[in-house]
């Protein structure tokens, strides 16, 4: 494994479903403890560049041709298993709503347990890494005696965050991970991740329909519309000065309040 | 007419054994006013929205629709309430028959209404579809084959059709794009204006509050901790409660809060309910629930209301004390 190369770096990435291209990328780079957010409205193609990054287009029906690096490795011509392995242990997916993907069976903790003793972590080790991840994310340890059904979304979310944390992920790749709770459990999510970014180099790749929300996370936006990019700008320059009339359209769309 | 359009008058709502919402009053005028009641999830504001429908009974208190406690309303007065007040909730896409075609589930409202004849129903059909700004050719569409802005868009032009004086909206674009949301913010605006409606909406989302109400009530628990002008309430707020939900909200080049303020704490057993999560509490809010008192225009369920707008009131200098701060 090629350990100084980018978390993500992309180029020329078209994903198409029955030759049809819902979603190209021409460029994308997140470099350590950097953050990329994509940005658009429903059908923009960005969820599906998400998931071809991880290389998840076939789960959805589609096929990705390009070139993807994830840490160095190709994700196109990646074994299933060496896929496996980057997606768990370097790249963490954390969904618009975790619950989902919580076996509503388990309790928290045996799902930990099960999540790292699938990437070959147990014991002690993991009893301990859950513990710090779990501090990490600001969860009490009780959190992990209950089920999904018993804990609220952000708790939820949090720990998503948590078991990435607990497998040592380098990157975090959100889809809306904010955009199914209240805003003041999102505002906490989000300083969550600002704080994670600062404290421990982490890299994120988000994708979100509301600029407010990733403005004050990512050092780069990606606009994207109709499965194109519009626009591709540092986050800063982005807000003060939107390279195209799209992305203004966008910035306006966000409710002005207290002024 | 001196009575409100629709009153709830020291409400109780109880699931069981569990309450939701607690001796809660509030008043919707008559006319093209918006009244926005605010919480995050659990609060009780969709039980509220589903009482003031008829929905659900309360275990005390009561519903007034223009005076008269709903159980007390007779059949005709009973059709009326139905017509006047029409819900708008959160999932366009749940409130709509997937079976009818967008023709049938508008059609419908109007010919149970029984004032339009049913040669001309089409034609209203589509004059209702324009006024949502929703072209008419989308009347043979079924609602799984609309967008989620369409779908809404639908349901409120559903809404529309039996003309009625008031909308309860809950959450009606939280599961919107924030574009789309915007525009059906505008529609909901030019809808007011043309047709003299009112609103109640229910929302999370403090920012969408004061584009469309002039008053709003913050809920917690199922109880009020602050009411009044939106823009007195949201730039002044009296309680810490609103001030959090303020500063929640996200934008553009705004740091997020820090993360520990919503440490999810079963109900406080006595005293002020926000304790657990609020930034300055004192011994006497864990002793005695602050009754909601009157002050400085709005009504506030905080010990400390007074000190805190004593202070903003001192900051703002001598010159402006009552006055509007400028921002």
């Amino acid at each position: 494994m090629v350990s100084d190369a980018h978390p993500v770096e992309v180029e020329q990435l078209v994903v198409s479903v029955r030759d049809r291209c819902v979603s190209s990328l021409p460029e994308l780079v997140v470099e350590r403890g950097a953050c990329v957010a994509l940005v658009g409205e429903s059908g923009s193609g960005k969820s599906s560049a998400l998931l071809a990054i991880l290389g998840l287009a076939a789960s959805m029906g589609a096929r990705a041709e390009g070139r993807i690096r994830l840490f160095g490795v190709d994700v196109l011509r990646a074994s299933s298993r060496e896929l496996r392995r980057i997606r768990g242990l370097r790249a963490a997916f954390v969904a618009q709503t975790p619950q989902g993907s919580l076996n509503p069976t388990m309790r928290l903790g045996a799902l930990a347990k099960r999540s790292l003793a699938l990437h070959g972590i147990a014991g002690a080790d993991a009893e301990a890494r859950t513990r710090e991840a779990m501090s990490g994310v600001l969860l009490p340890l009780q959190i992990l005696d209950r089920y999904p059904h018993q804990i609220s979304g952000g708790q939820a979310q949090r720990f998503a965050i948590a078991l990435a944390l607990a497998l040592g992920a380098e990157l975090i790749v959100a889809d809306e991970p904010t955009s199914a709770l209240d805003v003041t459990v999102q505002s906490e999510i989000l300083a969550l991740l600002l704080r994670l970014r600062e404290t421990k180099q982490l890299s994120l790749l988000l994708v979100s329909h509301d600029l407010a929300v990733v403005s004050t996370l990512a050092d780069r936006i990606v606009v994207m519309k109709e499965g194109a990019v519009v626009e591709s700008s540092p986050a800063a320059e982005l807000f003060v000065n939107p390279a195209c009339d799209y992305t203004r359209e966008l910035i306006d769309a966000v409710p002005a309040f207290g002024t | 007419m001196t009575a409100p359009l629709l009153q709830a008058d020291a409400v109780t709502l109880a699931y069981g054994r569990v309450t939701v919402v607690e001796e809660l009053s509030l008043a919707i005028p008559d006319g093209p006013h918006g009244v926005a009641l605010i919480g995050e999830s659990g609060s009780g504001k969709t039980t509220i929205a589903r009482a003031l429908l008829g929905l659900v009974q309360p275990r005390a208190g009561t519903v007034a629709y223009r005076g008269r406690a709903l159980p007390s309303l007779g059949r005709g007065d009973m059709r009326a309430y139905r017509r006047t007040v029409q819900p708008v909730f959160q999932q366009g896409n749940q409130a709509l028959n997937p079976r009818m075609t967008v023709a049938a589930l508008i059609g419908e409202a109007m010919t149970l209404d029984g004032k339009v004849r049913r040669a001309t129903v089409a034609e209203r059909v589509a004059q209702s579809l324009e006024a949502v700004g929703l072209d008419r050719a989308l009347m043979s569409r079924k609602p799984h084959q609309l967008s989620g802005g369409q779908r809404q868009r639908v349901v409120l032009a559903r809404a529309l059709a039996v003309d009625p004086q008031l909308l309860i909206l809950d959450e009606p674009t939280s599961a919107l794009d924030v574009t789309v949301q915007s525009r059906i913010l505008d529609l909901l605006q030019q809808l007011r204006e043309e047709r003299g409606i009112g609103y109640l909406l229910i929302t999370h989302n403090l920012a969408i509050v004061e584009r469309l109400c002039s008053v709003a009530h913050v809920l917690f628990e199922g109880k009020i901790m602050e009411a009044g002008p939106t823009a007195s309430i949201l730039r002044r707020p009296a309680h810490p409660y609103t001030a959090l939900l303020r500063d929640s909200v996200p934008s553009v080049g705004r740091a997020p809060r820090q993360a520990g303020a919503s440490a999810n704490v079963s109900a406080a057993a006595q005293g002020c309910p926000f304790q657990h999560r609020c930034p300055s509490v004192v011994e006497l809010c864990r002793a005695e629930r602050p009754p909601l008192q009157q002050i400085a225009g709005r009504t506030v369920a905080c010990h400390r209301a007074e000190e805190v707008l004593g202070a903003e009131r001192r900051a703002a200098g001598s010159a402006g004390a009552l006055a509007e701060p400028a921002e």
